[in-house]
Order: structure tokens, then sequence, then C-alpha cells
């Protein structure tokens, strides 16, 4: 069994602190959408639903071995903890290092694969070659089949991006900054086509691979899990609309698999930036996602949750309520009759809970009873359906009136961070 | 008065299986169906032992699976949960699916439907957390060997996943509260029990059953899980909600919180 080749345990166990704090800000750790089996009784595959193996202290999942490969830079982000002019202790991985690392960790099942991101040393492509370079020798010499997401880095070859969709499973870039104006002001010295090059180039690629495999069956894969992206929230002063604009622009225009908000962890001293020690904004991180899941899965567009005149998603309610508040005219629906699209813009409904009510409806109408059974959420839902019984929610009720009255019978995790009311103890 | 009948298995899947064969063909009136370890006598019905015949569990498996996959899985995981009283509910859902014409569309407004579903749910959920919790630590004789308590007996269920995975190193999954494991000699995987000396939990004492370069290796899994936590957003609960304290004796990542 071979064992770490060049292996000085305290200097790789040193450099993996530095590189690991440093590649921690991104969010992205999805192993799904990958199909890849294990060839010639080789090591690992890729598993299609993904597996998280652990989760940190923070309740986040832990499925890849997400390192850099250098937090040397020669860029200067305002937001980055690895900018140039940050003092913090730097440290590079031999190539072998990280394909020791990630083989030892996978035969022991603490991971799904590796994810590698870098620090821009020397230029670029000169990144880009590195990275793509652990890949290959993870995939050629030791045969393994598990899962590799690598960063494009921005401003990237073609030729090098074309390359590294060969080994890996995802590749991403991240926009980090949602607007231009933004970017600008705390990317100085990217611009915005380093982003969007590589991105391109990927898709293309994507597009043109799974056109050739519909001719010829073996075609290899070229990135089976597609792409991702992220930005940071709140860091700059975006409103919700701009952030979502700008994420189904992405998923329109790149094919994103995912776009995944992150909200700003203040690391370093900056006017440009919240002070070190300012709150994470968990909670608008949070309504951000939902928004997402409900115009990739639920049928909404981007114009009814975000317009001109509501440029924020409220803060008290999920998005979805607060959509159904604004439009009581659509309510109530009958759920023993209405079609799928219509029951999954009820609040308090979600997909699983619509398959189970279109399933469960051939047999006999549902009242109450059954809908708790499937797993509604009818402290929510109720407001705004009809079911079989004559007891329903019949009162007159405007927006504001139901509003109270979901937020008076439920709990939720941040109510703390947004109560209105004053905290009597403190 | 037609008299009632409590069927004893040997506790298997097939013995299950051919139990309700043999309910079907000799139309039974069921009162129980009953593992033969934990066999009690009804006061108003007769017992009858029912000897495992792969055949007729075949048939019936068969049976169910030209009728939905989707309800073969189930059956299968819901029996895994080894819950009380399961064999009952499992034939009186057997009963519903054949009685029904199509088994695709099955009735979760149904509470015995639902109840399997759920139960099979639960099943899966702990396969799947078995895929992602198990560690292997590498012993001195080149055996990735590692220790489970899983809630259900879901060895069955995961040995595909890590044979496909780990092809080319030899393993061994033993479940500490059933008392059998799963053994992969690069060819076959094969039910092994052991006489284990001590189970391997997280402890202080390093076992010298272990490769030297095993310690080293889970300290550096140690520290990169410490290192990838952003402390401004602790959330102890969502924590454990997602990795429940029962499983962290054997998570070596945790073992400083044990």
């Amino acid at each position: 069994m071979e064992y770490f080749q060049v292996m000085n345990f305290d200097r790789i166990r040193e450099k993996l602190n530095i590189l690991a704090d440093a590649a921690k800000y991104d969010v992205s750790c999805a192993s799904s959408g990958s199909d890849r089996s294990n060839k010639n009784k080789g090591l690992g595959n890729a598993s299609k639903m993904g597996i998280c193996h652990t989760y940190t202290a923070d309740g986040r999942c832990v499925s890849l071995l997400k390192i850099l490969l250098t937090n040397h830079c020669i860029f200067d982000c305002a937001y980055c903890v690895t900018r140039k002019s940050n003092d913090v202790p730097r440290a590079a991985f031999k190539v072998q290092e990280v394909v020791d690392l990630t083989i030892n960790f996978y035969r022991r099942n603490y991971i799904e694969g590796l994810f590698l991101s870098s620090g821009i040393f020397k230029s670029p492509d000169h990144t880009m070659e590195r990275l793509i370079a652990v890949a290959k020798k993870l995939r050629d010499e030791e045969n393994f089949n598990g899962y590799i997401h690598l960063k494009s880095i921005p401003g990237a070859s073609d030729e090098l991006m074309y390359e590294a969709g060969l080994y890996a499973d995802r590749l991403s870039v991240n926009i980090e900054v949602p607007t231009i104006s933004g970017l600008k002001l705390l990317a100085p010295d990217k611009k915005h086509e380093d982003f969007t090059k590589p991105m391109e180039k990927v898709k293309n690629e994507i597009v043109r691979y799974q056109s050739e495999r519909k001719v010829i069956k073996n075609t290899p894969k070229y990135a089976p899990a597609g792409q991702s992206t992220q930005m940071i929230v709140g860091a700059s002063g975006e409103s919700d609309k701009d952030i979502m604009y700008s994420a189904t622009y992405y998923y329109k225009t790149y094919n994103m698999k995912r776009v995944y908000y992150s909200g700003y962890v203040p690391v370093t001293h900056d006017s440009r930036l919240p002070a070190i020690g300012s709150q994470v904004p968990m909670l608008r991180e949070n309504r951000l996602y939902q928004t997402d899941w409900l115009l990739r899965f639920y049928g909404f567009s981007i114009g009814e949750i975000l317009n001109n005149q509501f440029p924020n998603l409220d803060m008290d309610v999920d998005p979805k309520l607060s959509w159904a508040l604004r439009n009581l005219h659509h309510f109530p629906v009958n759920v023993n009759t209405a079609d799928k699209q219509l029951l999954a813009r009820i609040p308090g409904i979600g997909m699983q809970s619509v398959h189970k009510i279109l399933q469960a409806r051939k047999f006999r109408k549902l009242n109450w009873d059954h809908l708790k059974k499937i797993g509604v959420a009818l402290n929510r839902a109720q407001y705004f359906m009809v079911c079989d019984s004559r007891l329903w929610e019949r009162r007159d009720m405007d927006a504001d009136k139901i509003k109270g009255m979901i937020l008076q019978q439920s709990s939720g995790k941040f109510r703390d961070q947004y109560s209105a009311q004053l905290s009597l103890f403190n | 008065m037609n008299t009632s009948t409590t069927l004893v298995y040997d506790g298997s899947f097939n013995g299950f299986l051919t139990s309700v064969f043999v309910a079907f063909d000799e139309k039974i009136n069921v009162a129980d169906i009953q593992k033969n370890n934990q066999s009690q006598n009804g006061l108003f019905s007769e017992t009858e032992t029912v000897f495992t015949n792969v055949e007729k569990a075949k048939r019936v498996w068969n049976g169910i699976r030209n009728k939905s996959h989707n309800a073969i899985s189930n059956v299968y995981f819901a029996f895994l949960s080894e819950a009380e009283g399961v064999e009952m509910m499992l034939y009186s859902y057997i009963q519903k699916l054949m009685r029904a014409k199509s088994g695709k569309n099955l009735d979760y407004s149904d509470s015995t439907v639902l109840y399997i579903a759920q139960l099979a749910k639960k099943v899966g959920r702990e396969k799947h957390r078995m895929e992602a919790f198990v560690r292997f630590q590498l012993t001195k004789d080149e055996i990735f060997f590692a220790n489970i308590e899983p809630d259900f007996d879901i060895l069955p269920l995961i040995s595909k996943h890590f044979r496909d995975r780990y092809a080319d190193q030899k393993w061994l999954i033993y479940d500490v509260k059933r008392k059998y494991g799963i053994y992969y000699d690069l060819d076959h995987v094969e039910m092994v029990s052991l006489n284990l000396k001590d189970i391997h939990h997280n402890k202080t004492v390093k076992s010298d059953s272990f490769a030297s370069e095993e310690y080293e290796c889970q300290t550096l899994w140690n520290d990169y899980f410490k290192r990838t936590n952003i402390a401004s957003r602790i959330n102890p609960k969502l924590h454990k909600q997602h990795v429940p304290k029962r499983y962290w004796k054997y998570l070596s990542e945790k073992k400083e919180a044990v």
C-alpha cells in the first residue's frame, strides 16, 4: 500500500492547516450530479446523489477535501483572505502531496473527492496548469474515479479550460461580486470578462460533448457535474434583486448547475467592507436560497418575487409566503382539484408534498388529517387552501392579518434576529 | 369459526417471504407472523412453524416486484428496520398491493401504506448515513476496518456501494450490535462473524492492531475538520441534527468531543 511518498508529516500538517483554512469560504461542497463508475477495479466512483461524510460545527456539509494549492496570490481583492496585502502565513502544496492526501482520505471513506482551488501565482495559466496536473495525476496514475472539483482560474486560456474539463467532474468560477460596479470597487485587478470567458468555454464544451454523446456513445466525459459559481452577499451593498437577477443571468447564459450565495464573513480590515466582527447575514443568505429554489423547482419567475416595487426579500417570512400574501386573489386553492403548478404555489406545501397529494387524491378526497400526515405545514397552508372539510379558514382576512396569525402561531430559528419587539431584559 | 394461525419463521427475509407464500397458498387467517426466537403463543390461535424455502420466497419477491419496483424495495427496507410487529404490517401491505390493479400508484392516505413507506424511508436514511459515516482504519495486515452500530440492520444494503467504490482494497465493516460483518477480499463480499477482542471506537489509547501511519492520517483528518469550520457561523444544533450524537464514537473527527 503506497503511503505518503514524499512524506514529511509535520510539514504536511502545517500546510494543510494553512491551506484548508484559506479554502473554507468557498461554500460549494456538492459531490452530486456526476455518475462516474469504477473503472478496471480502480479506486472510487462518484455517487449520483452525492454523500456528505461529516458536518462542521457550523452545520455545513463536508464531502470533499477542500484546499488551496497555494495561498500565494498576485491579486489584491478586498473581500479575500489571501489577498496580496494581507499579512497571513503562506504555503504551497506540491502536486504529489495533494494527490497523497486525497487518496489517503478517500480510502478511509472520509471524503467523496477533491475540491482544489488556488491563489493565483505567476499567471492565471500557470496556476491552472498546476491544478490540472493534480487532477490528471489522480485520474491517470492512481486510477481514481472519485469526484474532482477544480476552480477555473479567472483569465485562464481556452485550451487549459478544455483540458480541465476532461479530468474534473465540476468546474467553477466564483463571480463573488454580483454587480460589475461592485467588482470595480472591490477587485480592481480583475475584469468581468476574466470570469465569464472560462465559463463560456466550459459551457460550449459541455454542450458539444453532450451532442456528440448522442451519436457516439463512448464519448469521454467532460465536466459531467457541470459548472457552478458563488456570490458574496452583504459585502458591497447590493439589493436582493441585484443578486437574484444576476444569478438568473448565470443560470440562463452559462447553464449553471448551481449558484451559491455566501453571507460575507469579514476577514480583513478594509474601509470598503463591513468591519471585522459584524454579523454574518445568515438569514438573508437563507432567503436567497429559498428564492433560488422557487425559481428552479417551483415554476416561479424572478419578476414575480423581486421587482422594482419589491427589490428586497421579506426577512420575517419566506419568499413564497411573501408572494402569496401579495397575491391573495389566487387563493384559496382547492387541493383536491388544482393542478401541480398551482399546488406548488401554496405556502407550506413543498414539492414532496405536491407529489404525495397528486398520488393520494386519486383514491379519495383529502381532508386536513390526510394533509397533516402527508407532511404539509398547515400553520401556513391553511389560509391559502380548501380541502374536503367544512372547517376551513373562511374569515375574510387581509394579508397583514394572515401574516400576523402565522407569525404568532409559529416559531422560527432566526426570529430573534429581526424581531421588532424590544426584548425586556437585554 | 375460522381459527387464526400464528406463523413462526427463522428471522431471515427469505423466511418471512416464505411465510407470506404459505399464508396466501393455504389461505390462512393470519393472527401474527413472528421470529422464532421471540414467538409468543396467542390464546385463541394455533401456531405453525414455517420452514424457509428459497423457491417460495422468490415467487413472492417476483410477485411484488412485478407489481412495482418501488414496493419491493419498500418491503425489503422496512423489513430490515426490525421494528416490532413489522411483519404483520408488511403482510397487510402486500395484501393491499396484490389487490390493487396497478402497484404504481399507491395510496399514501392509507395508514399501512404510509407507515411502510415512512419506515422504509427511515431505513434508507440510515443506509445513506452509514455510507457516509463508516470510517476505515488501516490494520497492520492491510485491511481497511470499520466498526458500526446502526439503528437498523443495513449491512446488506450498503455492501454494493462499498464493493463498487473500494474495489482495489480489502475492507471489513463490522456491525457491533448485530455481531456480524461484511468482508471484501478483492474478489467477493462475504458475511463474517468475528470474535472481537475490543471494539474500535474513539479512545485515547492507540491500538497496536493498526498500521503506524493510521494515526497520522487521523490527525490530518482531525486538523482538516477543525480548520474547515467557520467560527463566526457556529451552529451546534444544526451540527447535531446532521451528525446525531449516537454516531460520534465511531467518527474519528469527533474524537475530542467524545
